[in-house]
């Protein structure tokens, strides 16, 4: 049995100890300190950046090499190698010793190309390796759903490699930010050199992935060829990480088409593309003109997987390891150094977004995901590879110069893949916010 | 016109494929009475016997080119296959041709693998239920598929097509039709006529030679070919290892088509136990005809016509025809009368 025992002075300590805490406490409740108090605040403990990427499945090969770059940018961000981008990218706060002083630590994922699985792996990030930040994605499928539980944990999302308008569109997240470009981009990007090389009579055939980044390419292709004056013959969806894409080209060769578009990313690129130059597409005539194929967006590594099929065809990229500008010498140098080849576009916006976080946090002087979110909201960067980009506040989409490029007809490399055949201006694929649904949501931080 | 055939070739070489993996698994059910969800392990071997065979013939030479840099500055790596080095042009249509080639070695090694699996695990189940069976075959095609994850990685290998192979036939030119009216890949055609040569070859063994003979007899029944002093178990071995090569082969010869990895088999599993069920358990031509009646139907599902009118046939036409099957005849398009039945 245990006995209570209080005696007169300690009593009356105790109670005056309590009443000044109750008089103190409104003062706490609006200080600072209550206000750093948010999911994985890392005052006391270590700064983790959760990389959650495919490293299997159909976008495994985009994944892969979008972790080399994060790996890449967090020696960068702690003062180790030549240091990359940040020798470029202006204007910077980070000064090579991590963020606010602190060493960043990082933890991975992979997410099997699966919304499911990315979902849990960022929740694993989160809740059990204490992240403050999570990034990475290949599939709009992936980030839109990472996107949103970040959302939910108060926890900052630099979204990957996502391409699909609704990632910034109806999908768009206070807590998510895209580097990367997207569908509507593509299809203003793409369109005047269709016209110019294909003319604006032309029938078109779409093969689709069937998810939310085919669905939205699909639309705003189509929006954008029709706009030139062709006519869409069929819209066909095909499940993502099909293989054997025979049974939907056969149908093609009879639709009536002299286009086939493909909008097909990753490993359903490489299989499809090839398959259907196999299947002759390339070389019939149809309408009285030669069969054309045409993929909106493609990068480096699907170029390489499809290889002699890849020649001529025309897309578009965010970004191309081959440009000129400093900040883009500066990234390839660093990384084929340490990796043995050109950086892809998927590399590439990663790193980017793992510098700007880091960059975001030092110039906002805190890792609190209000002040950090408010420091990218609205800033403007350049020497990052694409020219002057702006994070647009109205819904966390980059805007800057999109490419387009051709399958290169004579490479002198492995690597010499694609050649950039245009350059769309930034103002040019600039649109209002307002063509898309969806609301940030609050900026105040939940607890996880 | 035009639109009809290209799908029926379409399906004819999907069907070839189906054909030949149901037409292993239907040796094994009829000789052994094994129900044998490995069987998709044995295709995927195969097309890794492919891999494995390329990965040796392009075992390289590196050396550095200093007169060459690269775009971030560091000497030119240059690549050159050993067997290109040793043996010039002849080695560069070796690796060329590694796929066709390979065909050659994954007779033995899958002979090899069938044997080893019948006599180190599968004998020791004949006498158990199906259950028993499926769950014993179904573990070792998980085991089979995490060593090749090990050790070639989890991600699809792509496999190219000799270059000669590559591009369409002009098979409309042959039906007196204009140019590229109707044209079809030619390694698909390949494709084709090998599954039609294996499947014709394994009949004309069970139909023509002594041991295929015996075979039969023993399928029929075997307590009386054993009463006849006849040692029906070796032979049945060698079935096994028969129907290990038959779906090693198709597995080998269809990596230009479908780029593996170590999950492949079971992707062709599901859908072989389909073509099984229709065709008719146990029976080797009911696995062969419902192997191309189901390729043709799954093609003519993907017609835009079709599809217009029944959104997302393309996807389950396979598993309506064998839901409809086995209401309708329990015991398939040409199964004995009796399985699968009451």
């Amino acid at each position: 049995m245990t006995k209570l025992i209080l005696g007169r002075r300690r009593l009356l300590k105790t109670m005056g100890a309590g009443v000044a805490a109750s008089l103190a406490s409104p003062l706490v409740f609006t200080s600072r300190s209550y206000g750093q108090e948010f999911c994985n605040n890392p005052a006391n403990g270590r700064v983790v950046f959760g990389f959650n990427v495919p490293q299997t499945g159909s976008y495994a090969e985009e994944g892969l090499d979008q972790l080399k770059a994060y790996e890449l940018a967090v020696k960068h961000i702690n003062g180790e190698g030549d240091g990359g981008m940040l020798n470029t990218l202006k204007p910077l706060s980070l000064k090579g010793n991590g963020v606010l002083g602190k060493k960043v630590e990082f933890v991975t994922g992979d997410t099997q190309t699966n919304t499911d699985a990315a979902r849990d792996g960022a929740r694993r990030m989160i809740e059990r390796d204490g992240a403050i930040m999570v990034t990475g994605s290949v599939t709009s499928g992936e980030a839109i759903a990472v996107q949103s539980l970040c959302q939910e944990k108060g926890v900052i999302y630099m979204a990957g490699l996502t391409h699909s308008n609704d990632t910034t569109g109806k999908d768009k997240r206070r807590y998510g930010f895209r580097h990367f470009f997207n569908a509507h981009q593509s299809g203003v990007a793409i369109a005047p050199l269709l016209a110019q090389e294909y003319g604006t009579d032309r029938r078109a055939y779409h093969l689709t992935a069937d998810y939310t980044w085919g669905w939205t390419q699909e639309e705003s292709i189509k929006a954008a060829t029709e706009a030139l004056g062709w006519e869409t013959v069929a819209a066909v969806r095909t499940p993502l990480g099909l293989g054997d894409y025979s049974q939907y080209l056969t149908p093609v060769m009879n639709s009536g088409a002299d286009v086939l578009i493909l909008n097909h990313y990753g490993h359903d690129m490489v299989n499809s593309l090839p398959q259907a130059v196999q299947f002759g597409l390339r070389d019939r005539q149809a309408n009285g003109k030669n069969f054309e194929i045409v993929v909106p967006m493609f990068s480096e590594l699907m170029a390489v997987g499809a290889g002699e099929a890849v020649k001529g065809i025309i897309g578009t990229s965010n970004w191309h390891w081959a440009l000129e500008d400093e900040g883009t010498k500066a990234f390839t140098k660093s990384y084929g150094e340490a990796y043995g080849s050109p950086p892809s576009q998927s590399a590439h916006t990663g790193y980017v977004q793992a510098l700007l976080y880091a960059d975001a946090c030092e110039r906002a002087g805190t890792f609190y995901p209000p002040e950090v979110i408010k420091a990218l909201e609205g800033f403007e960067f350049d020497g990052a590879g694409n020219g002057p980009t702006l994070y647009r506040d109205a819904d966390h989409q980059c805007f800057k110069e999109v490419l387009v490029v051709r399958g290169n007809e004579n490479p002198t490399s492995k690597f010499d893949v694609l050649n950039v055949v245009g350059r769309t201006a930034r103002a040019d694929v600039t649109y209002d916010p307002t063509i898309f649904e969806g609301e940030l949501g609050p900026y105040e931080p939940n607890q996880c | 016109m035009n639109a009809f055939l290209a799908q029926l070739l379409n399906g004819l070489d999907k069907g070839g494929a189906y054909a030949l993996i149901a037409l292993g698994l239907t040796l094994v059910f009829g000789t052994l009475g094994v129900v044998n969800f490995a069987h998709g392990a044995l295709f995927m071997l195969g097309c890794f016997c492919a891999v494995a065979f390329r990965y040796l013939l392009t075992i390289e030479t590196v050396t550095v080119d200093p007169t060459q840099l690269s775009p971030w500055g560091q000497p030119v790596e240059v690549r050159t296959p050993l067997v290109q080095n040793w043996f010039g042009d002849f080695g560069a249509v070796l690796v060329d041709y590694s796929v066709p080639i390979s065909v050659l070695l994954t007779v033995p090694v899958m002979l090899a693998i069938g044997i080893a699996m019948e006599r180190g695990l599968i004998k020791h189940f004949y006498k158990r239920t199906h259950a028993e069976q499926i769950l014993v075959t179904f573990g070792l095609a998980i085991v089979l598929q995490e060593i090749v994850k090990s050790f070639f990685g989890p991600n699809p290998v792509p496999q190219p097509i000799p270059t000669d192979l590559r591009g369409a036939a002009d098979i409309g030119l042959l039906l007196g039709m204009e140019a590229h009216q109707l044209t079809y890949p030619w390694w698909r055609l390949i494709y084709l006529f090998f599954s039609l040569a294996v499947i014709g070859g394994v009949f004309a063994f069970l139909q023509f030679t002594t041991f295929g003979m015996v075979v039969r007899a023993g399928m029929a029944d075997r307590e009386t070919v054993g009463l006849l002093g006849i040692d029906i178990g070796r032979r049945f071995t060698i079935v096994f290892g028969l129907a290990a090569v038959v779906a090693g082969v198709a597995g080998a010869m269809y990596t230009p088509l479908l780029a593996p990895n170590y999950l492949i088999g079971m992707d062709f599993l599901v859908l072989s136990f389909v073509v099984v069920v229709v065709g008719g358990m146990g029976s080797l031509t009911g696995a062969v005809a419902a192997g191309f009646l189901l390729g043709i139907l799954q093609s003519f599902a993907s017609m835009t016509e079709v599809k217009s009118l029944f959104p997302g046939i393309d996807q389950v036409i396979i598993y309506l025809v064998a839901v409809v099957i086995l209401l309708v005849r329990p015991r398939g398009l040409l199964g004995r009368r009796g399985v699968m039945e009451g």
